[in-house]
């Protein structure tokens, strides 16, 4: 589904990507697991096309389809999509316009539903604002009822624990286990080795590459093993060679 | 006392207003007081029990007198209808609100201009809202999209101790033309005022807004409110000020512009000022352009650039 080839982003003379090489298959969650500073959620904007970022070189293929240089709406209507780490708050919008603007031609009564999902109260919800009025763990909860009313063919979740209380957490990874089944594909970015749990396979990532591959449980401990403590952090290449 | 003839002026004012998104139902039904003023004639009128409207016609528009009676909970808005509905034209009306104490209230004034080339609307109020009363007063302007209009409100709102106004205005369809709004509000005690002013400048239009809150009575608050949406060459000058004079008064100015483009400017000037050491007066002016996250935000929900502006703009002058 989402091919990444021989990506590379450099700012300011910085390598943040260097040669990323990434699969996520028809279906399947794939996590892609890193401390901060790694370059996740700079793979996940580039994917999207957001926050001003090209690829200094590399390709991205979304079903055969070079999808580069696209602008960001036209892959949205490709099927792809993103929750941001940190959601954008707007004044005056409702949950309830939100959820139908991601819903497109969908009935609110078709969509309200993913509040439930996500464990917030349709009723309490629905009508408000998302504005400063709502906590961080409700706004990002409202971002994932937003990308399953959404139902694209890949949703990319940058961190969707982060800001999420520790009891919440269970009704979060169930939404993506339940946007998967509903026919998503994820690309699920996150430090939390709890999150991946969920996925299929998980890419252990440092220092601007994927170093490795695997099913979550052999990442997990690999992980573990290599990266707690970090030896060097945000260090670029040649210190990740030596893992 | 339904009191109103049913002219063409009439029928025309009811189409232009239920065109413009005005529910018709509010200006027939026999239950809610209104008025309907086109040009400087009273065409419609109705008034209920607790709520009193007398009218004069001047040779420049329509002196209103609204009265509420002491205690009097009025439970449905009352309707104003101010319009014009050829090119040219001057209307001035001449307002004075007596919101007696321990009444409720809450007018709905709507002003349409759907064919203004070069008509100027003037509304110049002298607003007393009575001991632990409320008085509630929201504006919305309908205007074509020539920019022929010129709107010039001035208010001076007196609250007595405990009294509560509350008003917005809001010019988000058509084009603004020139609006030079000027409200003032003098607070007794532990009375509140709430100013709130949205609009949407294009093409060449020329936004003023004065907003004068003083917190003269112990314990009374106030919040300013300016939300400003700018495009094309439009320009906007919102000036936001309040006095704390009282102890415990507690004032806010909160200014947004969004500029989007590179033509349109953006002023805000905030006064903030205290002359009683327990008095708090506090203010926030934000001036820039569209926030690209909540672009991009919509964008990944396959909105193109420009649909995204205006779901963000229409949420932000709702």
């Amino acid at each position: 589904m989402l091919e990444v080839k021989n990506l590379y982003l450099t700012l300011n003379n910085r390598t943040i990507l260097n040669d990323v090489n990434l699969k996520v298959e028809p279906g399947e969650i794939h996590g892609v697991l890193g401390k901060n500073g790694t370059g996740k959620s700079t793979l996940a904007y580039l994917v999207m096309g957001v926050n001003n970022y090209r690829p200094t070189s590399g390709q991205l293929l979304f079903n055969g389809q070079d999808i580069t240089d696209l602008p960001v709406y036209d892959r949205a209507r490709m099927g792809i999509s993103l929750a941001w780490q940190e959601p954008a708050r707007f004044e005056g919008l409702s949950v309830r316009e939100y959820l139908i603007i991601s819903g497109r031609s969908r009935r609110i009564e078709d969509v309200e539903e993913f509040l439930d999902v996500v464990g917030l109260d349709p009723s309490e919800y629905i009508e408000r604002n998302i504005d400063n009025t709502l906590s961080g763990g409700e706004r990002k909860r409202i971002e994932m009822a937003s990308i399953l009313a959404m139902r694209p063919k890949l949703a990319i979740l940058d961190e969707p624990d982060s800001g999420i209380d520790i009891l919440a957490l269970p009704s979060l990874l169930n939404a993506i286990v339940e946007m998967n089944k509903m026919g998503s594909s994820v690309l699920l970015i996150t430090h939390n080795e709890k999150v991946v749990e969920i996925a299929h396979r998980v890419s252990v990532m440092c220092a601007g590459r994927i170093l490795k591959t695997g099913a979550p449980d052999q990442m997990n401990l690999w992980f573990k093993l290599n990266c707690q403590p970090c030896i060097h952090v945000n260090e670029p290449d040649k210190e990740s060679e030596k893992i | 006392m339904i009191n109103y003839s049913l002219t063409k002026e009439y029928t025309d004012m009811v189409d232009a207003y239920q065109k413009s998104g005005g529910n018709r139902d509010a200006l027939v039904s026999p239950e809610a007081a209104r008025l309907v003023i086109h040009e400087n004639r009273v065409l419609g009128q109705n008034n209920i029990d607790g709520v009193k409207i007398e009218t004069v016609e001047t040779t420049r528009g329509v002196n209103v007198h609204l009265m509420t009676e002491e205690g009097i909970k009025i439970a449905r808005p009352v309707h104003l209808c101010f319009g014009m509905l050829p090119e040219q034209g001057l209307q001035e009306i001449i307002m004075k609100v007596d919101a007696r104490d321990n009444s409720e209230i809450s007018v709905i004034a709507h002003c349409i201009f759907p064919n203004a080339v070069k008509v100027i609307h003037k509304m110049d109020a002298n607003i007393r809202v009575g001991r632990y009363a409320k008085f509630e007063y929201h504006e919305t302007h309908y205007h074509g999209d020539y920019g022929g209009v010129e709107v010039v409100p001035k208010a001076k709102i007196y609250i007595d101790q405990g009294g509560v106004y509350q008003s917005s205005m809001v010019i988000s369809q058509g084009t603004v033309g020139k609006l030079d709004y000027d409200f003032e509000v003098f607070c007794g005690p532990d009375a509140v005022a709430e100013l709130v002013v949205k609009a949407y400048g294009k093409k060449n239009d020329d936004i003023k807004i004065k907003e004068i809150i003083h917190l003269d009575g112990a314990g009374s608050h106030g919040i300013a409110k300016s939300r400003i949406v700018l495009s094309d060459k439009a320009k906007a000058e919102v000036r936001g000020e309040t006095y704390g004079n009282a102890p415990e008064a507690r004032g806010h100015v909160d200014c947004i512009e969004l500029v989007n483009g590179t033509e349109a400017m953006a002023t805000a000037i905030p006064i903030v000022s205290v002359t009683n050491d327990k008095a708090k007066v506090t203010h926030e002016a934000a001036i820039g352009s569209i926030d690209k996250k909540q672009i991009e935000t919509l964008m990944a929900r396959g909105l193109n650039e420009n649909e995204s502006i205006d779901v963000i703009v229409k949420g932000i002058l709702k």
